[in-house]
């Protein structure tokens, strides 16, 4: 049995009936790390002293006899833009190089609180700027389904270190689609939740209004065992809430048995939105094929399919790659060589004055996308254009919420694809910084109406070249607001098909 | 089509040193970048509300008062910055 192939579900299960121990679980995974690493160039951080503790810890309470959480002694890694107290966090950037987290993230504690066992921290786009993981101030994390392509982005490492096996799940964030988006491309099960329904405290933030902590992982149950864990109200979130009790499941399932005999879940009555914006020119014919046969199977087991539309859609990204990086130039004008991070001050380079020291700081340490969206930002906040830049996509976001609400008075769940490609080349499109915002067509609208949605493994495109068994797409379901386990169980029954 | 006065005025703003090559590159990208937002003119607007965060957001508001928590925390954060005297960050003279 390799150890490192399992699921949450299953890992515990072995631990629970003593087939290993923690340890062992932990140092597998180490030893897979020390081997797939090397090619992929997920981690930014190991953090094994840190994890060999933690699972010694957990056999501990295991030989005592004592009941063990879901998550106690499965190894997890996490986002490096999400503080683990004492361990390195570089948000990607060169500016946090030697930023050693002095607390941890809310989720980090309510995960250590369950014993999790944490590997290291995986690399991202520069403070989660991107769509592809190339914008890592240190190196590209490679696609393990076809090493000359990218993961996807920004949560890049988490999702790549998933689907090679060298970790158990993992915890990323999504702002415009960064951890769906790379879950698509990487063949892994992926959950944004709702704006508010997991705690950012111990993110580094980028574009606050939009940011949200979420799981990546092999199954929709493993992330739903996460999400369990990691949500809730918070004292140091203002934004944070507790979630609306939603009855697990009020899907009517109904089970029948099929000509192959096998038991399957029908959902009656469920109604599935499918909006025609999505479906566009420019979307890969194989993406566009795979998802239709993905919706046509939920049409099969008894779900109403409804052509809706979201007319908003078209402008979703321009609304977006002006919200962002207004909120971008505010949160990081944190970063000023004066409180933490790189600074001139450090270093032998020659300043006068105090606004030197800000602005070679920062010269010094910040990426070429990361300055661009501080560039465009400081533009659409300063005087005379606020109204017809900020003001106005605030507003055209309004206008995206009421698609939205519309839709789902109407729908239960809508169905989309995730992105319109799958994995595209390292390098194939670093070079046009719109290129890359377009990557975020399907998935950004659900950040800007605060939706939770999630991406699951929908097919994958005809083998290649380098890649012996093809790439995978991902199906992307969205829900309604707080209605996250309704997400997973319909997700579940497409996972169970 | 920005030019290159406004690019090095935001720089400026946003406490960003660039380069002559940098400000001649941001120039083109962000033209362009522009010019894509464009499309948002074409939607009225008039009469809707901007939307800041899609759940309502209340201020929250605590007692302020000395925290043990933060107490033990701030040496913590001040060994972070790159010069400190006698508790506080140290910055260059602006006077």
């Amino acid at each position: 049995m390799e150890l490192t192939n399992l699921t949450i579900k299953e890992a515990h299960q072995g631990l629970k009936k003593k087939e290993f121990s923690a340890l062992e679980l932990c140092k597998n995974y180490l030893d897979k790390i020390e081997k797939e690493n090397k090619k992929i160039q997920a981690f930014l951080t190991i953090s094994k002293d840190l994890a060999i503790s933690q699972a010694k810890k957990v056999d501990e309470i295991i030989s005592g006899g004592q009941e063990i959480s879901s998550l106690a002694g499965i190894p997890c890694v996490i986002k490096d833009n999400i503080l683990v107290e004492g361990v390195r966090c570089t948000a990607g950037s060169k500016i946090l190089e030697n930023y050693i987290a002095p607390y941890d993230a809310t989720v980090i504690k309510r995960l250590k609180e369950q014993g999790a066992v944490i590997l290291g921290k995986t690399n991202l786009d520069e403070f989660a700027m991107g769509a592809s993981g190339e914008r890592s101030a240190f190196f590209p994390t490679r696609n393990p389904h076809d090493l000359t392509r990218v993961p996807g982005g920004s949560s890049s490492g988490s999702a790549a270190a998933v689907a090679a096996n060298m970790s158990c799940y993992a915890m990323g964030s999504d702002t415009g689609g960064s951890i769906r988006q790379p879950a698509s491309f990487c063949g892994i099960v992926g959950l944004k939740p709702t704006y508010g329904a997991v705690s950012r405290y111990g993110l580094i933030a980028m574009a606050s209004s939009l940011d949200q902590i979420g799981p990546l992982a092999k199954t929709v149950e493993d992330a739903k065992i996460v999400f369990d864990v990691i949500s809730g109200k918070d004292e140091m979130d203002s934004t944070s809430v507790e979630s609306p009790k939603i009855e697990n499941c009020k899907l009517k399932a109904k089970s029948v048995r099929s000509s192959s005999s096998r038991r399957d879940s029908i959902i009656e009555n469920l109604r599935v939105g499918v909006p025609k914006e999505y479906f566009i020119k420019g979307i890969d014919k194989e993406v566009e094929k795979i998802i239709k046969t993905a919706i046509k199977k939920y049409e099969k087991l008894g779900a109403k399919i409804e052509e809706i539309s979201l007319p908003y859609t078209e402008y979703a990204i321009a609304i977006y790659y002006i919200i962002v990086p207004s909120e971008v130039s505010a949160n990081l004008a944190r970063y000023d060589g004066i409180k933490f991070g790189y600074s001139v001050a450090n270093q032998r380079i020659d300043t006068d004055t105090l606004l030197d020291v800000y602005l070679k700081s920062r010269e010094g340490g910040l990426g070429d996308e990361v300055r661009r969206r501080i560039m465009l930002g400081t533009y659409a906040l300063s005087a005379g254009y606020y109204d017809a830049y900020y003001l106005r996509a605030q507003k055209v976001r309004t206008l995206i919420r009421e698609d939205f609400k519309r839709a789902f008075e109407k729908v239960d769940f809508i169905l989309t694809p995730v992105a319109p490609t799958p994995a595209f080349k390292i390098g194939e499109k670093i070079e046009d910084p719109l290129l890359m915002y377009l990557c975020d067509v399907f998935t950004s609208p659900v950040n800007l109406a605060g939706l939770p949605a999630i991406s699951i493994p929908a097919g994958k495109i005809a083998p290649h070249q380098n890649s012996s068994e093809g790439l995978p797409v991902g199906l992307q379901i969205i829900g309604k607001p707080f209605e996250e386990n309704k997400i997973l169980e319909i997700a579940k029954t497409y996972e169970n098909l | 089509m920005i030019n290159k006065e406004e690019v090095k005025h935001i720089a400026k703003l946003a406490r960003l040193g660039l380069t002559e090559k940098e400000i001649e590159q941001l120039q083109k990208e962000l033209s362009s970048i522009l010019d894509y937002f464009e499309k948002l003119k074409k939607v009225n607007v008039s009469r809707i509300e901007p939307t800041t965060h899609s759940i309502l957001v209340e201020n929250v508001m605590r007692e302020d008062r000395e925290s043990l928590k933060f107490k033990l925390q701030s040496p913590k954060l001040l060994d972070l910055a790159p010069e400190t005297k006698d508790g506080y960050l140290k910055v260059k003279s602006i006077l």
